[in-house]
């Protein structure tokens, strides 16, 4: 019973509940949006998103945050659409391992000044947002790179259906059965916690926390460079505002999801939730007809809930400086005939 | 109070005092638009460098905000009134939220016109509609009758597209357009939605349009970001033939989409001819010789200005398979 309460009281547990009674309470009201088709719609919208947010919850992780990520979105993509527009031949495939290699670079800019100059992630971010904002304009002089002049295998890949979903989709499948087995079960996946919730005890277990940094900021690069092609190929264009602002979208479904700001906590099943919430929101307000208007303030209260239930699970009773005397007594009390077996949870 | 008012006129007459001295006899006018990386606005830019090279001593500024934003142009504004230009020519992000910037540039002997999103009264002397709303209204109406009648249905519904609810231009053409609608029962006008001029919002949006109104025929979009939206969403639904868009659009951007079938015929008047008149306009203004009733355009001849100071440049040109790939290369 105990532990039934305690699986429902998880972040990631309640966020599911949340979304499954949105999805139901959405479906009642126009029960168009619990087609198979549109439902995969929605997933498929929101699969930028759900990448995105994932890179962004390592940096959130190790205690940092990555305000250039959309920026980063924008530059790899502007820069994929322009080789593309001027060598049709060059493969697509060459094309997307590029776009991620530049996204991992352009991260690595990011992590290199939080790791080796120690200046702190938001400023870094903020400023590296601008300059590859700016970049794009510089590369493109301000023109779009439009649909037509994008390579017919360019624009197909995202939308190949597999098994009828499209393969966007299935990218976005793929980053999360990564970040899942990297997370939880590689020492390199650990560390992001290490070094996050407690940089002062993973430094002494000989974890370089900065280069842990580092590398959350290059995977959220890589990753980010990753949807720069998504995004092109999918809404068929290329112009310097390409997911302008999206960086806040993707900061709150990291903070929906329960990853805590403080560092150290979170969940891939929370980021993907996080994100799924609000991919939710953005697509069927308009389909059940509710103003847009009352999509931003949806949003922002419940990033505003969100923080506050994170908050307050975070808060501590107080601290155990002696965690020997603690443990003796539990032992104690144990001995004093508590019959329940040890490893029965 | 009174110091204020002291310095500001020391400031004014210090500023006419130093002009012409700093830049002999050129006029340095500056562009700012809605924001940079806009191919409208290049195109817009391209004008007025022709109208600089033809005028000889006038020297184009263009700037901008990078993202859309009215705080953004008056940051750029604050900026350019620190350099001391002679004019400056601006589309607003805001009717509203310009003017008291735009009040301190004439106050300090700059002249200040709007073009293409217009600017309030109080804050510009001259605003240069790239067409006149109401016949850009009808335009729209006329594209959409026209797009219907691919379909080949007789009358049906169709949506509108628009940026943001609170871009100028736009909220006056969808006025426009609603004031047309009775003189085209065929068709049945069922939404209005917004875009933001976000090209993934703009699609989403579309998306839900073609799934709460199966019928749809036409949408209207008078903005390019959400023109290109609704025609990728459209192909990617595979309602290509069962529902155009149609709206306002550079043809460079839309060449793809009227060979893919997605879009019959769109409109757009030609932005180089906007960045050409309104830099003419300024030039006009600041030479003195313009009148209350008429202004040079140049090549394109002389604008009647009215009442309130507006100036219409001519009306809406239409593009479909026939021209588009001729002007694709221009804008």
């Amino acid at each position: 019973m105990n532990s039934i309460v305690e699986f429902l009281k998880r972040r990631e547990v309640l966020l599911g509940i949340v979304v499954l009674c949105m999805i139901a309470i959405i479906g009642s009201i126009n029960p168009n949006f619990l087609q198979i088709r549109n439902l995969i719609s929605v997933y498929n919208d929101t699969s930028i998103l759900i990448i995105l947010a994932l890179g962004q919850m390592l940096v959130i992780l190790t205690r940092c945050i990555d305000l250039s990520v959309a920026a980063n979105l924008a530059l790899t993509g502007m820069v994929v659409g322009l080789l593309n527009a001027a060598f049709p031949g060059f493969p697509v495939e060459g094309l997307i391992v590029l776009a991620v290699l530049m996204g991992a670079c352009l991260g690595a800019i990011n992590g290199a000044f939080v790791w080796l100059l120690g200046v702190p992630a938001i400023v870094v971010t903020l400023g590296t947002m601008s300059i590859y904002r700016g970049s794009i304009f510089l590369l493109s002089g301000g023109d779009w790179v439009n649909a037509h002049q994008m390579s017919p295998a360019f624009l197909a890949i995202p939308r190949q259906l597999f098994l009828g979903v499209p393969v966007l989709s299935w990218m976005s499948l793929i980053v999360i059965a990564l970040m899942v087995y990297i997370t939880r079960f590689r020492p390199f996946g650990r560390q992001f916690f290490a070094a996050g919730g407690n940089p002062r005890a993973a430094f002494y277990t000989g974890i370089n926390v900065g280069f842990v940094q580092f590398r959350a900021f290059v995977i959220s690069g890589a990753l980010a460079g990753l949807c720069g092609y998504l995004w092109v190929s999918r809404y068929a264009v290329a112009y310097t505002e390409v997911a302008n602002g999206f960086e806040l979208q993707v900061v709150a479904a990291c903070v929906i999801g329960g990853i805590s700001i403080m560092g150290g906590v979170g969940t891939v099943a929370g980021a993907f939730l996080g994100a799924l919430f609000l991919g939710i929101i953005s697509n069927s307000l308009s389909i059940i007809g509710v103003s847009q208007f009352w999509q931003m303030a949806i949003s922002g209260a419940v990033i505003i809930i969100a923080v506050i239930a994170n908050s307050r699970s975070e808060k501590k009773p107080g601290r155990i400086i002696l965690r020997e005397a603690v443990a003796a007594d539990a032992i104690d009390e144990s001995a004093r005939g508590d019959t329940r077996p040890a490893t029965g949870q | 109070m009174k110091i204020n008012k002291f310095l500001t006129t020391a400031a004014a007459t210090l500023g006419l005092a130093l002009s012409p001295l700093a830049m002999a006899d050129e006029y340095r006018i500056a562009l700012v638009v809605k924001s940079l990386g806009n191919g409208f606005f290049e195109a817009a830019y391209e004008g007025a460098q022709e109208a600089a090279a033809e005028l000889g001593n006038v020297e184009v500024i263009y700037t901008g905000p990078t993202s859309t934003t009215a705080e953004g142009q008056i940051e750029v504004i604050t900026s350019l009134i620190a350099q001391n230009v002679d004019a400056i020519a601006v589309s607003a992000n805001d009717a509203d939220a310009l003017v008291p910037i735009l009040r301190r540039a004439q106050q300090r002997g700059i002249e200040v016109i709007s073009w293409d999103s217009g600017v309030a009264v109080e804050g510009r002397s001259i605003h240069l509609s790239p067409s006149n709303d109401q016949l850009i209204g009808e335009m729209n109406i006329t594209l959409a009758a026209q797009s219907l009648r691919q379909t080949g249905a007789e009358s049906g519904q169709f949506a509108i597209m628009s940026a943001t609810p609170t871009s100028t231009n736009q909220n006056i053409w969808i006025e426009e357009m609603e004031k047309v609608l009775p003189n085209f029962p065929e068709l049945e006008l069922v939404d209005i939605v917004y875009g933001d001029d976000l090209a993934d919002k703009s699609y989403r949006e579309t998306q839900a349009l073609l799934s709460n109104y199966p019928d749809l025929k036409v949408i209207v979009a008078p903005t390019t970001v959400g023109f290109l939206a609704a025609a990728q969403a459209v192909r990617d639904e595979g309602r290509i033939g069962e529902v155009y868009v149609t709206g306002l659009g550079l043809p460079s951007e839309l060449a793809g989409h009227v060979d893919a079938g997605t879009v019959h015929s769109f409109a757009i008047w030609n932005p180089i001819d906007l960045g050409y008149a309104a830099t003419h306009i300024a030039y006009d203004l600041l030479n003195g010789s313009a009148t209350n009733e008429e202004v040079s355009m140049g090549r394109l001849g002389t604008g009647r200005v009215d009442h309130e100071g507006n100036v219409a440049m001519a009306e809406p040109f239409i593009y479909d398979a026939s021209n588009v790939h001729d002007f694709a290369d221009i804008f």
